[in-house]
């Protein structure tokens, strides 16, 4: 373990933005939802009802758990909020872990120091802290949070303990997949999928087959019953279980050799077929593609299942139905009507990384060897620029397909499911716009790059918190989603649709330009 | 007889590229004439990358005119790019894609590769080409890229350090095919820190220095301009040696004496050597590491500054 401290210290500094914005974004989580409980639910009658119509709807208990004490403000925050959080500090802990274990083996920097006089775990056990630190701090923070607005402070500790205790275990789970798959993308996908599988066991578990509940952190946290008779000892389980698996992740790292996984890689053709710049293109994004198009696809699935019961859990609440349906539109195609944008914002998260691809290219040198064949600079980017704009529409298609296909199966109303999956469509040149402002930003100031996360962010902020925060017109109208009517509730406007695209073509044509103008690297 | 007669395939004038404040070529100069191999020497951070780099149209210039086979890098970048195969000195290479994938995409992309060659290369260097590039070596990775360079139908070669990572016997499979590109009428820009690789191979040699060119010329040329390292046993002792001028570092032990000359000077010194009965000779003609170290050894405390 010799140098781990200094290793620490070096990987928070290195990641102190990380770790900022993924503190703040966890304990607003938290704190909003506190805070706009009192503001759904005006009067105890309003909490009265709306638990009566939740209580053991089986589509709700999927998606957020079991149904306890959501006849109190504390029960329903704890219920909205936990297993969001516990997912969200899931997603934080793959990041942390992951790049400070096996992309920095990949990257070959993690050579260096181990050559150094550290011990062999001293540099996992850095990445593991950065994470470990995030859940505590964000726990600790969230449950002060929660406690500001006047609930029950024991209560709110049990919240915020077990969105750490949470943290932690995926900081295990993920530092067990740094060892097993052989690439950092590997990595990513396997810790990310043991965060989707622990949200869909306590899904299954909670709806009919407890046993299963009881394999998942999520359940685990759910078992705290916070705000609805706190017991402690599920932290125990908690903290027995990411002390375990953190065991299983140091034992692993001495049974794999250094720069592979448990699993070899396999071997590939010994002639290619690649032809050009789109061909390799679609080679290098069609994974990301896949695995954004099944993300969406049951993220709309989840939606559209739920949506038509949407009526009688919040019908009689004044503000929610203010706030869904303005114009007097129904109240089923006002929530289709969010599910379509959330989905679309989340499909933005594909077109930026899909648009920051060919600058990773260049700083990783494969855009060296590849510019200096006959493959002129515009064409190189436009395959990346085909596989966006193509990768959009069949991530947003699947979204689609799942939000219709949700709603049909619960339903078995054919008709109406088709306008609801293709009202995710409406979103594809707002989407494309976000995606121009990366390439934009690639072809004139690749440095600032990630600044084009920040219409994302944006987008979602506006989705999720301007009716809360009461924006006004014009600051919600920053956000391209914004622009476009919310259907299937409102009808399409074609005018914004074409506008975006001309907005969208426009910053693509100028980012190729810049690129053809600038260093390559 | 240095002066470039043929079409010069590279032709660089009073090359000017800066980084921010850093100025990485400062009126660098650089004549490559069609048919030859010409070694690109100089020391880290002089500035040889970034003059290929420039050659290639990836980065633009800032002052003076750069012609790579007639053509404005930066204008006529891909006409310029049909005609060159290029192996940077670091070759990164797309992880989940296998070695014969990668082969076959930059052949593809450069029009076309010999598909004979090609088997012949990968046999030659001993490469799988089944391999995920992610775990190949640096030597294998070299080997991907000197493979698809190798096997196209170009004019020009523009090779940044190919070889650092190979190994004796796959240098030796290197140099065998670097001399058939240049039977078949190729050109070669080879930028090397492996002297005796260049000794071995070029015809004609540019040392550059912080962004200049400070020599250039064919070896025996450049050998001309520095000393012959000369050791003898001799009969008697002969005192005028040390009035010949272009005679240096004399050390007399008895009846041997040692020296170094310079090569106009080789003739009186030769003479006077013989006049005094020469019992042994050792003469050893100055090496490239020498003439090498003759032009950066002076700035080894410069540098740093």
């Amino acid at each position: 373990m010799t140098g781990t401290v200094r290793l620490v210290r070096a990987a928070l500094r290195r990641d102190r933005w990380l770790v900022l914005w993924w503190t703040v974004g966890l304990v607003a989580l938290y704190w909003v939802t506190a805070v706009s409980i009192p503001q759904t639910y005006t009067s105890q009658h309003a909490l009265d009802q709306a638990a009566a119509a939740l209580d053991g709807n089986p589509a709700y208990v999927a998606m957020a758990g079991p149904t306890r004490a959501l006849d109190t403000v504390g029960g329903q925050v704890a219920w909205q909020v936990q297993a969001f959080g516990a997912v969200l500090v899931g997603v934080m802990a793959m990041f942390v872990v992951v790049r400070h274990t096996r992309a920095e083996e990949e990257a070959g920097r993690d050579e260096l120091v181990r050559a150094a006089p550290v011990g062999r775990l001293a540099p996992a056990v850095s990445g593991v802290t950065v994470s470990l630190v995030v859940s505590v701090v964000a726990g600790v923070l969230s449950a002060l949070a929660v406690a500001s607005t006047g609930l029950d402070p024991a209560d709110s500790f049990g919240l915020g303990l077990g969105l750490a205790g949470c943290g932690a275990v995926f900081t295990a789970g993920s530092y067990v997949a740094a060892q097993v798959a052989g690439t950092a993308r590997g990595a990513y996908g396997l810790a990310g999928g043991a965060v989707g599988a622990a949200y869909a066991l306590r899904a299954v578990g909670d709806v009919g087959a407890p046993v299963l509940s009881w394999l998942s952190p999520i359940g685990w946290y759910e078992q705290l019953h916070a705000f609805s008779g706190l017991r402690w000892w599920p932290l125990a389980v908690i903290v027995v279980a990411a002390a375990g698996t953190l065991v299983l992740g140091g034992w692993l790292l001495g049974r794999r050799d250094y720069g592979d996984g448990l699993r070899p890689v396999s071997a590939g053709p010994a002639d290619g077929r690649l032809r050009g710049g789109l061909g390799l293109a679609v080679r290098l994004q069609r994974g990301s593609v896949i695995g954004w198009a099944g993300g969406l696809f049951l993220g709309g699935l989840a939606y559209g299942a739920i949506g038509n019961d949407v009526g009688d859990v919040i019908g009689d609440s004044q503000a929610v139905t203010d706030m869904l349906a303005q114009g007097g539109v129904s109240l089923v195609d006002g929530f289709y009507g969010t599910a379509a944008v959330m989905l679309a914002v989340i499909a933005a998260g594909f077109a930026v990384s899909s648009a920051n691809r060919p600058w990773h290219e260049e700083e990783a040198g494969h855009a060296e060897i590849l510019l200096v064949t006959r493959l002129p600079r515009r064409s190189w980017l436009l395959g990346h620029t085909v596989v966006t704009v193509a990768g959009t529409i069949i991530v947003l298609g699947a979204a689609g397909v799942g939000l219709g296909g949700g709603y049909v199966l619960t339903t078995r109303e054919a008709g109406h499911a088709l306008r609801i999956g293709a009202s995710v469509l409406e979103y594809i040149p707002a989407v494309l716009v976000v995606a121009a402002v990366a390439r934009f930003l690639h072809g004139w100031a690749p440095r600032w790059l990630p600044v084009a996360w920040l219409p994302v962010v944006y987008a979602g902020v506006v989705v999720f918190f301007a009716d809360l925060l009461r924006f006004p017109g014009w600051l919600r109208g920053l956000s391209p989603f914004d622009r476009l009517a919310l259907a299937p509730a409102e009808p399409v406007r074609w005018l914004p649709i074409v506008l975006l695209a001309v907005v969208a073509a426009a910053l693509s044509v100028a980012g190729q330009a810049g690129l053809g103008r600038r260093d390559i690297g | 007889m240095s002066t470039v007669t043929t079409a010069a395939v590279i032709d660089i004038q009073q090359l000017v590229k800066t980084f921010g404040r850093f100025r990485a070529l400062d009126g660098l100069d650089l004549q490559v004439a069609a048919g030859e191999v010409h070694g690109f020497l100089g020391p880290n951070g002089a500035g040889k990358s970034t003059t290929i780099r420039v050659l290639l149209g990836l980065l633009r210039g800032d002052a003076g005119t750069a012609r790579i086979l007639g053509l404005d890098p930066w204008r006529d970048g891909v006409e310029v790019h049909r005609r060159l195969a290029y192996v940077p000195g670091d070759v990164s290479l797309w992880p989940n894609l296998s070695g014969g994938e990668i082969i076959d995409l930059l052949g593809r992309l450069r029009g076309g590769l010999d598909r004979q060659r090609r088997a012949a290369l990968v046999e030659e260097f001993e490469l799988d080409p089944t391999k995920r590039a992610r775990t190949y070596s640096k030597g294998n990775r070299q080997k991907v890229a000197l493979v698809s360079a190798l096997a196209a139908e170009v004019d020009l070669l523009v090779l940044d350090e190919p070889t650092s990572g190979l190994d004796p016997l796959m240098e030796a499979v290197f140099q065998r095919h670097v001399r058939a590109f240049r039977e078949r009428g190729g050109t070669v820009l080879l930028s090397s820190h492996i002297l005796a690789e260049v000794e071995e191979l070029c015809d004609r040699v540019s040392i550059i220095r912080a962004g200049r060119t400070v020599e250039s010329g064919t070896l025996s040329e450049l050998r001309h301009l520095t000393r012959t390292s000369v050791s003898a046993e001799l009969d008697r002792p002969v005192p005028e040696l040390a009035d010949i001028p272009g005679v240096h570092d004399l050390v007399v032990t008895g009846s041997r004496v040692s020296l170094s000359v310079d090569t106009a000077a080789l003739d009186p010194v030769m003479r006077c050597l013989g006049e005094a009965g020469i019992r042994t000779l050792a003469s050893r003609p100055p090496t490239l590491e020498e003439l090498f170290l003759r032009h950066y050894g002076d700035e080894l405390g410069a540098e740093t500054r």
